[in-house]
Order: C-alpha cells, then sequence, then structure tokens
C-alpha cells in the first residue's frame, strides 16, 4: 500500500510529560514522525502539536485514534487536504562570498524573505512558506553553500469558512 | 474540613468504596501507611510488590470493581511494571498508587528515586506525577474514573512524600469532567441494522465474543443474542465464561489452541460478529487467511481495536453491554426453531468437526495434565475460580475446565506473564471469600511468584495451587520438540524445590499425587481443607497442548493429537 504524509493538528493539555506521550506513542507503536511543532496557544493551558507523518491508509487511520485515545490530547484534525493554510519557517546561514552576495539579494528578493544577519562572509536568510517553497530557495542557495539550516516544520490551521 | 495527602487518598479509598488494598511499604509511604492502619480500609501486605499488582488485578475480574494497590518510591514501583503492563494488556481497571521522592529532590538522583511515570508512560491507560496538595483529591478521583470507564486499563498515580503530608482543604467533590475524553458507550442505530440485515442473510454465521463482553458485564446479553439468532459462539482466552461452557451453541475457545471446530467455523463461516475483541495474533493466525469468506462485523467500545489488524465491513464503536441489548431488540421474532432448521446445516457441519476431532489425549499410566484438569472440573462442578500461570498449564485449564459464568477465568492473556496466577487467585478470594479459588500453576511459573504463600498464609486467604509438575518450561519446551528438532535448550527444571515441603514450610498444607488413581483422593482432600494448599502432581513429562497452530499459519492449519 502506498504511504501518504500527512498533517495532524491537536490541541492538548498544557502539561509536563504530554509531548512524551506522543512522541512515545509513534515511537512504540513504530509510526513514522517527520516534524513536529509545539507551543502554547491563546489559552495557556493548551497547546497545540502539529504532527507530520508518512504512512499507508490503515496506519495512518491507526495514528489518528492513538492520539485521539490519549487523555491528555483534547482534539485532533488531518489537516492534510486544500482546506488548511499551511507554512514552514527556515533560518538558513548561506555562504557570502563577494561574487555571490548581489545574487543571494536578488533570490531573496524574489522568494519575499528577508535578510536578518550579515557578515563579512554569510547572510541568515528567514524564509516563510510552505514546503516546496523552502525546498526551491534551498535548491537555489546550495551552489554557494549553506552552512547551517534550521526548519520548523510545517504549521497548520483550518480556514475559516466565509 | 483540613486534611493532608494521605488523609486525602483515604477519603477517596472510601468514596470509591474500596474495602481492601494490596500493598507493600517503604520510606516514601510511610506517612500514608499510618493514616492506612487508623482507618477501615484493609491492607493485604504482599511478600514482592509484582504480586500487589496481580493480586488486585485478580480481585478486579473476580469483582468487576477496580483493583487498588500502594507501594514505595524506587524499587518499589519497579516491582510494579510488569503487574502493570499485564493489566494493561487485559484491560484490567486498577489504581497503582506509588510513592515518590519530596518533590524538590525529583530530578536529583535522589535515595529510591525513579521516573515511574516515564517507566509505566506506554502500559497504563493514563499516569500522574502529583506536583501539588491542590491536585491531589482531583488526580486520584480522575485515576478511579479512568481506570473504570471505556475501555478500562490501570492508572498509576505518583505521590511525593511532600504532597502527602501537606495539609488541604477537603470537602468532597463533584463528578469528573474531562473535555478530551469521552467514550462512545452508544452504538450507531444506522450500523446495527445492517448487522441484523447480514444476519438474517447469513448461511454460516459465528459469534466471536472477547474479555470486553465480560468487563462490560454483558454475559447475559451475549447469551440472550446467541440463543434468539441460534448463532453459535467461540471466544478468545480472555472471553472464557462471557458464554455458558455448556451451551450447545458453545464451540469452545479460538486460536492457536482453539478447538477444531471453533478454528474450522472462523474458516468456512460467511459472517462472523465479534465482539469485545482485539484480534490478536494467537487468534487470528495468519491474518490474510483468517475468515476470508467472512463480513466480520466489529463491536469494540475502543475505536484503535477496529481495524487495526483485520479488516472489518462494520465497524461498531460502543459498549458492549448496550449494544447486545440493542441487537437483540432488533431481532424478529422468529421462531427459534425456524432460525434452527435455517442454522441446521451449518450446525450439523459443526456437529461433524466436533465429533470427528474432539479435544482429546491419550490415557496412560501416568498422571496426564488434562486428566487432572478435567477431574478438578468435575470435584468442584465447574463452580470454582480458576486463575492460571502460564505455558501448557494456562492452556490445559482454558480447554479442559469449562466456564459457565463469567470472572471465574482469570489468566494474564495478552501479557502471557509467568508468576500471575498465584497472587491474582489470592486477589480473587479476597473479592470472594465463600468461592474455591484454585491456581492452576506449572512448575516453572509457580516460583517466579511463590513468596506469595506467605501472603495467602499470613492473611487467611485459602487459595489452592494445583501445579501441573511436567518437569520442563513446558510450553517452550513444546515449541522445541515441534519446531527446534526437540533440542531442549535450557527448559528443563532439572531442580525444582519439593513442593510439599515447601507448602508446609510457609505454613501451608503440601499434598502430593504421582499416579493417575491418586489424582481424585489428592484433588478431594486439597480443595477441602480451609488453609492455602498446593497440590504438586507429578504428570507426564513431554505431554503437548493440542490442537496447535504453528505462529504465524492459517488458523485452521492445525496440529492435532
Ligand atoms: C515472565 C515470563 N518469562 C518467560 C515466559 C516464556 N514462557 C512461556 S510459557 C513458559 C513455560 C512455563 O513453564 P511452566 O510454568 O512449568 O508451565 P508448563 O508450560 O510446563 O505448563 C515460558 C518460560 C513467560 N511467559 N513469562
Ligand atoms: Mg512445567
Amino acid at each position: 500500500m502506498p504511504e501518504e504524509k500527512h498533517i495532524f493538528s491537536m490541541l492538548v493539555d498544557n502539561q509536563p510529560g504530554v509531548l512524551s506521550r506522543v512522541s512515545g506513542l509513534f515511537s512504540g507503536r513504530n509510526f513514522n514522525i517527520e516534524s513536529l511543532v509545539v507551543a502554547e496557544t491563546i489559552d495557556p493551558l493548551v497547546s497545540r502539536i502539529t504532527i507530520v507523518t508518512k504512512a499507508n491508509k490503515p496506519v495512518v487511520e491507526q495514528i489518528e485514534k492513538q492520539l485521539n485515545k490519549l487523555i491528555n490530547v483534547i482534539k485532533i484534525r488531518d489537516l492534510t487536504g486544500p482546506e488548511s493554510v499551511k507554512r514552514e519557517m527556515a533560518l538558513i546561514c548561506v555562504r557570502a562570498k563577494a561574487e555571490h552576495r548581489a545574487e543571494i539579494l536578488r533570490i531573496v528578493d524574489i522568494f519575499r524573505c528577508k535578510v536578518v544577519d550579515v557578515g563579512r562572509r554569510h547572510y541568515i536568510i528567514e524564509v516563510t512558506g510552505d514546503e516546496g517553497k523552502i525546498s526551491a530557495l534551498l535548491n537555489l542557495l546550495k551552489p554557494m553553500g549553506i552552512k547551517k539550516l534550521a526548519r520548523t516544520g510545517p504549521l497548520a490551521l483550518l480556514r475559516e469558512p466565509d | 474540613m483540613k486534611l493532608n495527602g494521605s488523609q486525602i487518598l483515604i477519603e477517596v479509598l472510601k468514596e470509591e468504596k474500596v474495602s481492601t488494598i494490596f500493598g507493600f511499604p517503604g520510606g516514601a509511604v510511610i506517612g500514608i501507611y499510618d493514616e492506612l492502619a487508623k482507618s477501615e480500609v484493609e491492607h493485604v501486605l504482599v511478600r514482592h510488590e509484582q504480586g500487589a499488582v496481580h493480586a488486585a488485578d485478580g480481585y478486579a475480574r473476580a469483582s468487576g470493581r477496580v483493583g487498588v494497590c500502594l507501594v514505595t518510591s524506587g524499587p518499589g514501583a519497579t516491582n510494579t511494571v510488569t503487574g502493570i503492563a499485564s493489566a494493561f494488556m487485559d484491560s484490567i481497571p486498577l489504581v497503582v498508587i506509588s510513592g515518590q521522592v519530596p518533590t524538590n529532590l525529583i530530578g536529583n538522583d535522589a535515595f529510591q528515586e525513579v521516573d515511574i511515570v516515564g517507566i509505566t508512560r506506554p502500559c497504563t491507560k493514563h499516569n500522574y506525577l502529583v506536583q501539588h496538595i491542590n491536585d491531589l483529591q482531583r488526580v486520584l478521583k480522575e485515576a478511579f474514573y479512568l481506570a473504570r470507564s471505556g475501555r478500562p486499563g490501570p492508572v498509576l498515580v505518583d505521590i511525593p512524600k511532600d504532597v502527602a503530608n501537606d495539609t488541604f482543604d477537603f470537602t468532597p467533590m463533584e463528578d469528573i469532567n474531562l473535555k478530551s475524553y469521552n467514550p462512545t458507550y452508544q452504538p450507531n442505530m444506522w450500523q446495527l441494522q445492517k448487522v441484523i440485515n447480514l444476519i438474517e442473510q447469513a448461511e454460516r454465521p459465528i459469534i466471536f465474543a472477547g474479555g470486553g463482553v465480560i468487563l462490560s458485564k454483558a454475559s447475559g446479553e451475549l447469551t440472550e443474542f446467541a440463543r434468539k439468532t441460534q448463532i453459535p459462539v467461540t471466544t478468545s482466552l480472555m472471553g472464557l465464561g462471557a458464554f455458558p461452557g455448556s451451551d450447545p451453541l458453545w464451540l469452545g475457545m479460538i486460536g492457536m489452541h482453539g478447538t477444531y471446530r471453533a478454528n474450522m467455523c472462523t474458516g468456512h463461516c460467511d459472517l462472523m460478529v465479534s465482539i469485545g475483541v482485539r484480534f490478536d495474533d494467537r487468534v487470528t493466525g495468519k491474518t490474510d487467511a483468517f475468515a476470508a469468506q467472512a463480513k466480520i462485523v466489529h463491536i469494540d467500545i475502543d475505536p484503535t481495536s477496529i481495524r487495526k489488524n483485520i479488516p472489518v465491513t462494520i465497524p461498531i464503536v460502543g459498549d458492549c453491554k448496550i449494544t447486545l441489548e440493542r441487537l437483540s431488540s432488533l431481532v424478529k421474532k422468529s421462531d427459534p426453531n425456524h432460525l434452527k432448521r435455517r442454522r441446521q446445516k451449518w450446525l450439523d457441519q459443526i456437529e461433524e468437526w466436533k465429533s470427528t476431532r474432539p479435544l482429546a489425549y491419550k490415557q496412560e499410566n501416568i498422571i496426564k495434565p488434562q486428566y487432572v484438569v478435567e477431574k478438578l472440573y468435575q470435584l468442584t462442578k465447574g463452580q470454582a475460580i480458576i486463575t492460571t500461570e502460564v505455558g501448557q498449564n494456562q492452556m490445559w485449564a482454558a480447554q479442559y475446565y469449562h466456564f459457565d459464568q463469567p470472572g471465574h477465568f482469570i489468566t494474564s492473556g495478552g501479557l502471557g506473564c509467568m508468576g500471575f496466577g498465584l497472587p491474582a487467585a489470592i486477589g480473587a478470594q479476597v473479592a470472594c471469600p465463600d468461592k474455591l479459588v484454585v491456581d492452576v500453576a506449572g512448575d516453572g511459573s509457580i516460583q517466579m511468584n511463590i513468596q506469595e504463600m506467605a501472603t495467602a498464609v499470613q492473611s487467611c486467604l485459602p487459595v489452592k495451587v494445583v501445579i501441573l509438575n511436567n518437569g520442563y518450561l513446558g510450553m517452550v519446551r513444546q515449541w522445541q520438540e515441534l519446531f527446534y528438532e526437540k533440542r531442549y535448550a535450557c527448559t528443563s527444571m532439572d531442580y525444582a524445590p519439593d513442593f510439599v515441603k515447601l507448602a508446609e514450610a510457609y505454613g501451608a498444607v503440601g499434598l502430593r499425587a504421582t499416579q493417575p488413581e491418586e489424582v481424585e483422593p489428592v484433588l478431594s482432600e486439597g480443595l477441602s481443607v480451609p488453609k492455602p494448599v498446593i497440590m504438586d502432581f507429578v504428570v507426564a513429562k513431554e505431554e503437548n497442548v493440542y490442537p496447535m497452530v504453528p505462529a504465524g499459519a492459517p488458523i485452521t492449519e492445525m496440529l492435532l493429537v
């Protein structure tokens, strides 16, 4: 059976140990985690976890049910489809030799991202976008030399009905 | 009312109508023990914390209530892990209270500190570290609620010593409400109607019931439903007793050591109504071949059980009892004789499987373990509560003792945990003081928690231990015989203690039978002594459990006697 990528977004109790219940479920049941993002929501008692996983259909069904079964998981939703907005952020430290500096800035401009740190030999670029955009940017910057990279993994939010 | 943490624990135990707990003291729980001793809550002092958890498990299964144990931090807590894992696999409602080092020492590698919440996270339904006295009452109430509701399971509450000493203004709490936990009890009526339609069309239906039926106290509803629809019934090991073993519709147990007819039915049925089961690999064998001709209905309170191992035609999330009641009320009141006639061909086929391939063993001039269990069944008229150890003894108990009622067969099904039977018997005896409670044991397993004999003697719990002593870790030896060319690597129990003398050393009664004609007198005597008894039956050393489905083979491909 083919594997598909899924984004689950869940609201969980903002308590110690909850993240390890979630990640322990994945390791204990041999589910795969591609990325995981956690932070408090507007309600300080509640956090949102966004998790990307890759699995075949029956396993995806199990993952959702098993997460739902955790007592600290308040709500879970599969946000894989187009009815949700997805964004990822990356900080990219790129080597900036004199002959590449203009080129890098042009790319930054085209991708509508930002240079947040400048040095004699590097730029740090901040970019947000969907996964495709970030990968495309990385591909363009690769030839200049990427020194360091930090990516968040996707976040997702359901679009509101009009 | 100002109470300290220990007193709050006692108050909650009283509110939850807990009359007896099982435990073992230590530094982190001295304060709790001090309050416990002043209260009316009884305490059974075990000899190992694993025994406390199995005893609470046996208590829970025999009584249908939540079992409770109390242990100290560190080694006390780690000793509970096997017991908790066993209860978790079998969905048994337990509340395990562990002491913890004071909050200011947590994380310091303090004396007898262990992260028991971390360790038990994957084998509890839920667990808690109580960080503050203000949370204690709520956490304890939640623990009981979670343990017994939905799909039951063990819940651990870790209480640091300073939290147990701290004070709190206590008033009884209102009902528990957890926003993130809402088990589905009511089945979807549309789905039920589809089940009824399938039943009306089916020519070769069977019902496959499991431990969920016993947990939801739905045996009566299951029996009514099966009789009304004239559908034959098999159960998993965990389901034994959910349907009367003396009923003509009874097929015997399904699975690796299931009866020939139950396993053949699985291969040939066109409809399987499964209730309160989770399709363990010991039941299904090769999953692709399992019930390959059948439409499968799966009723369970836990959505994760459904479509985990087996694709199903009609999934139904709901409580077994409510669902079976609804189903029975939807069944048309057709004349049972008419139904019987419709099912006749199928029932005849089953009868043929039964008569050509019954459960059987060869009588020889040596005690056969199956014979001991048969005699035990006859002498107790099927009324005893049977606990088991693990291995061949467990399977022979399941095959040759017939259970007419739920709560009478208590075994570590999912974890298959040697050392379960004796402490579980102790717990069952606490729950049912007037019942005869018998642990059907192996010579290997019994040695894993034999120390609990002292508990039985000290607490005047007259449990009976029937050792089927084959001098081997028999079930492993059976696999070695069948699949490893008889290389009996490390399965011979060349040295075992003299179990009769051992019983006597514990202050219990010890009896032994070495000849077939001694079986009945030894059982009669042993069962009638009002004290804990060990009966040592020296049985055929290399007897095998049959039928047997080799692991991973289709369930219909059985090795037979
Ligand atoms: C704690 C534990 N360790 C190991 C096993 C593996 N095991 C399963 S059955 C068995 C043999 C048990 O021997 P005995 O109690 O004498 O029972 P018999 O099969 O001989 O009746 C063993 C070692 C287990 N189930 N549990
Ligand atoms: Mg043995």
